[in-house]
């Protein structure tokens, strides 16, 4: 495989085993541009956190290659590799004030004593922690904790940065402020930042790309949007966002458009994603908010419903109907001025584009 | 400042003591046990041993005209007629009460030769004429005569004395109150002193090397694997004391198991088997292993509770591993090395049955010397002056220490 001129990490056929029986990384071929922003995001026990620490060189691959630069790294030790770290619980030297810990790689690097200051001031005030110097990380609230784990982190100039749930310890303001936070810096900086988490919600908020792990493999690797308007299969689909499934069989498909028999006999036009085979079983993902109320003539896919909950939720209002035999079918309406009003156990009528509905590989109920 | 009042009026401050009085006095009610059974079995024999160390009120009591005669004789020149008549009198008094044996017996740590000449003179006693005392004394036997003995028996009199104190440091007082250095050949307790802190420090340090390791292991280790090294490291503690100092003598005499090894791989000809035992080596060996689990103990609980992900901080912001250990593992360990240290040299420098059964003559401590005056001499006020020497070196420790790190970094498990 020929790399790619802004490589600047590749994994190549790495394959891990923790207890020589089962494969937690199955055969991972992932490249890495630099200056990119890449989010690893699947469920514990998907092989995220293995990849990464692969990476960082506090696992070892049991067999294939990690490339840093062009330069295959898997003997290199860890505090050679020059790759900044972000950890879970921020790992910050309880012993160590604030300057303390900013200045343990630079004094490491035998830096100057006056430009270590230098660039502990600039990656304070980066982080928006001028003054703290001389606190102890017991004196500092979590997400100053997290703020001087990043800023350490950073300290050193390392073109890559690796993140490891750095977020997750925090209450739900402060890791939308902080995902902010980080996406400006990762903009400012220009460095390649590797992050893992489970919240998709982050995911989608910060990265140029995601890939999206479960069960040791890649599933799906793409830009947010891709993703989340583009699911490849029925995981990713279930896994980013709210969804409704639909399980049918193909009846008949062409490259543009397919037709899917449902299990209570109605037909219903879709997106052949993945199987276009007919009398393929498949699972059709339909996001909620794609959903039309009263549609309009030229939608193929009419249908009645009868609603069965309503939750007003200020921006938006969710409904769940009993649609084609299924009564946990979701849609949301969003809190517009010309919202209709709704009532359980009363009937609408619902449609949806053929695009919005995709067939992906069945995954059963 | 305006009282704060409660809904129903009272003041906050007065009602919420009321409620916390009673709680306090159900937390004092449940101690009360533990605080008297201390009290009885703790501070009251340490404030007796204290002031055990000091009274030397038993002479006095014996011979009271003689201590107040002696007090006001200069002690340069023979002691006067008078004197001598004071201490018959005295004398004989003890005598009738059947107690001049205890005479005898204290008045020979002053000085020996001090029981065999009462013993001779008190049965001499009745015979003596009421004129020319110190001639009759004198004539009965002529150490009567020698000042020596007048002047041990005078620096013997007061009431409360420190000689103990100065004793248990190969120092004494002569007859004009000044301290003065023992007789050369009578200078055996500085020794013990300097030898009892050697070997409490060097136990330690050993301790401190071997358990180290250990500890980290066994905070890294899996539960299973740990729980098993654990139990391995508490075995000891679980066993008599007695029966662990007796396996040590078993491994190490001349023809232990040790030696035998050493022997089979010609590491050491038959002739010249290692001494082991009844040394330095000996109490060195069996006091590291013994004391080993108390220095375990503490620093296995705070290696607890070091996340492990310092460490890959610190190497992945470049640290080498020995740098990373250094600068940031390392120092967080020092509550449990400050706490295993303290616990290890307290114990240690007290220790009395394995030096007493493995270090011979030359592996002796301090506390072998308190037992020898509490069994052997009968010397109780100089077992608990050099007793009361070991208290105070362990609160100066434990303040030193409290200086330096603080008692409230002390973790002990």
């Amino acid at each position: 495989m020929p790399q790619s001129s802004n490589t600047f990490v590749r994994f190549e056929k790495i394959d891990k085993s923790y207890d020589g029986k089962e494969l937690v990384v199955k055969n991972l071929n992932l490249d890495i541009a630099e200056g990119e922003f890449l989010t690893l995001l699947g469920p514990s026990g998907s092989g995220k956190t293995t990849t990464l620490m692969m990476l960082a060189g506090f696992e070892n691959p049991t067999s294939g290659e990690i490339y840093l630069d062009k330069k295959p790294i898997s003997s290199i030790t860890p505090h050679k590799r020059g790759i900044g770290m972000v950890f879970q619980n921020y790992a910050l030297f309880p012993h160590m004030t604030v300057y303390e810990n900013l200045a343990f790689p630079l004094r490491v690097r035998k830096i100057q004593n006056d430009e270590i200051e230098n660039k502990i001031n600039k990656a304070l005030d980066m982080v928006s922690l001028t003054n703290f110097e001389n606190r102890m990380p017991n004196q500092l609230s979590g997400g100053q904790q997290q703020r001087v784990a990043v800023a350490r982190a950073l300290v050193f100039e390392p073109k890559l940065v690796l993140m490891d749930e750095p977020l997750g310890a925090l209450d739900k303001n402060l890791r939308e402020s902080m995902q902010y936070e980080l996406k400006h810096i990762h903009e400012t900086l220009g460095v390649t930042i590797v992050y893992v988490t489970h919240d998709q919600g982050e995911a989608l908020t910060m990265s140029n790309r995601i890939a999206v792990f479960n069960d040791g493999h890649i599933q799906q690797l793409s830009s947010p949007n891709e993703l989340y308007e583009r699911p490849t299969n029925s995981f990713v689909a279930r896994f980013i966002g709210e969804n409704n499934i639909i399980n049918g069989t193909i009846i008949e498909s062409d490259s543009r458009q397919c037709k899917v028999k449902t299990n209570n006999g109605e037909t219903i036009h879709a997106n052949p994603v993945i199987s276009n085979n007919i009398g393929d079983a498949t699972s059709m993902s339909l996001r909620p908010e794609r959903v039309l109320i009263n549609p309009s003539e030229e939608i193929p896919n009419k249908f009645k419903a009868k609603i069965e909950e309503v939750i007003y939720h200020g921006d938006h209002t969710r409904l769940r109907v009993s649609l084609l035999d299924q009564s946990d079918f979701i849609l949301k309406v969003p809190n517009a001025s010309n919202t209709f009003s709704f009532e359980n156990g009363s009937e609408v009528l619902l449609g949806w584009d053929s695009q919005d509905c995709r067939a992906l590989d069945f995954i059963g109920n | 400042m305006s009282i704060i009042l409660t809904t129903e009026g009272l003041p906050l401050e007065k009602s919420l003591k009321k409620v916390e009085q009673k709680n306090k006095f159900r937390a004092f009610l449940l101690v009360l046990p533990l605080l008297l059974f201390l009290i009885v079995a703790y501070v009251w024999p340490i404030l007796n041993l204290l002031t055990r160390s000091v009274d030397n009120r038993l002479i006095s009591d014996l011979l009271p005209q003689t201590a107040i005669a002696l007090s006001n004789w200069e002690g340069n020149e023979m002691p006067s007629e008078d004197i001598y008549k004071t201490f018959y009198l005295d004398l004989n008094e003890a005598h009738k009460q059947k107690l001049s044996g205890k005479v005898s017996t204290r008045l020979n740590y002053a000085k020996n030769g001090f029981k065999s000449l009462i013993n001779k003179t008190r049965r001499k006693l009745k015979n003596f004429e009421d004129e020319n005392y110190k001639d009759q004394f004198i004539d009965l036997n002529k150490k009567w005569g020698d000042i020596e003995y007048w002047q041990a028996m005078k620096v013997a009199m007061p009431k409360y004395t420190i000689d103990k104190y100065l004793g248990s440091v190969d120092l004494e007082k002569n007859y004009s109150g000044e301290i003065i250095q023992k007789p050369e050949k009578r200078r055996i307790h500085r020794t013990l002193w300097y030898r009892t802190f050697y070997v409490a420090l060097g136990v330690t340090i050993c301790c401190l090397l071997l358990a180290y390791p250990i500890a980290h292991l066994l905070s890294t280790l899996p539960l299973r694997y740990s729980n098993l090294l654990l139990i391995c490291v508490l075995l000891p503690f679980w066993t008599s004391l007695l029966v662990r100092t007796s396996s040590w003598m078993i491994l190490l005499q001349q023809q232990g198991v040790l030696n035998d090894i050493l022997v089979y791989f010609k590491i050491v000809g038959d002739k010249s088997r290692l001494e082991l035992m009844y040394n330095m080596t000996g109490t060195f060996v069996a006091m590291t292993q013994i004391l080993l689990p108390f220095m375990v103990l503490p620093l296995y609980s705070v290696m607890k509770t070091i996340p492990p992900s310092l460490m890959r901080a610190g190497s992945s912001l470049g640290g080498t591993p020995f740098h990373s250990f250094r600068k940031i593992y390392f120092p967080l360990t020092y509550p449990g090395i400050g706490a295993g240290s303290l616990l290890v040299f307290i114990l240690a420098i007290g220790y009395y049955i394995t030096p007493a059964l493995v270090g011979g003559a030359s592996g002796t401590l301090i506390s072998n010397r308190i037992a020898y005056h509490m069994k052997e001499t009968l010397d109780w006020s100089m077992a608990s002056a050099m007793g009361t020497m070991l208290l105070v070196s362990v609160l100066v420790l434990y303040w030193l220490y409290n200086k330096i790190l603080g008692i409230d970094n002390i973790k002990l498990g």
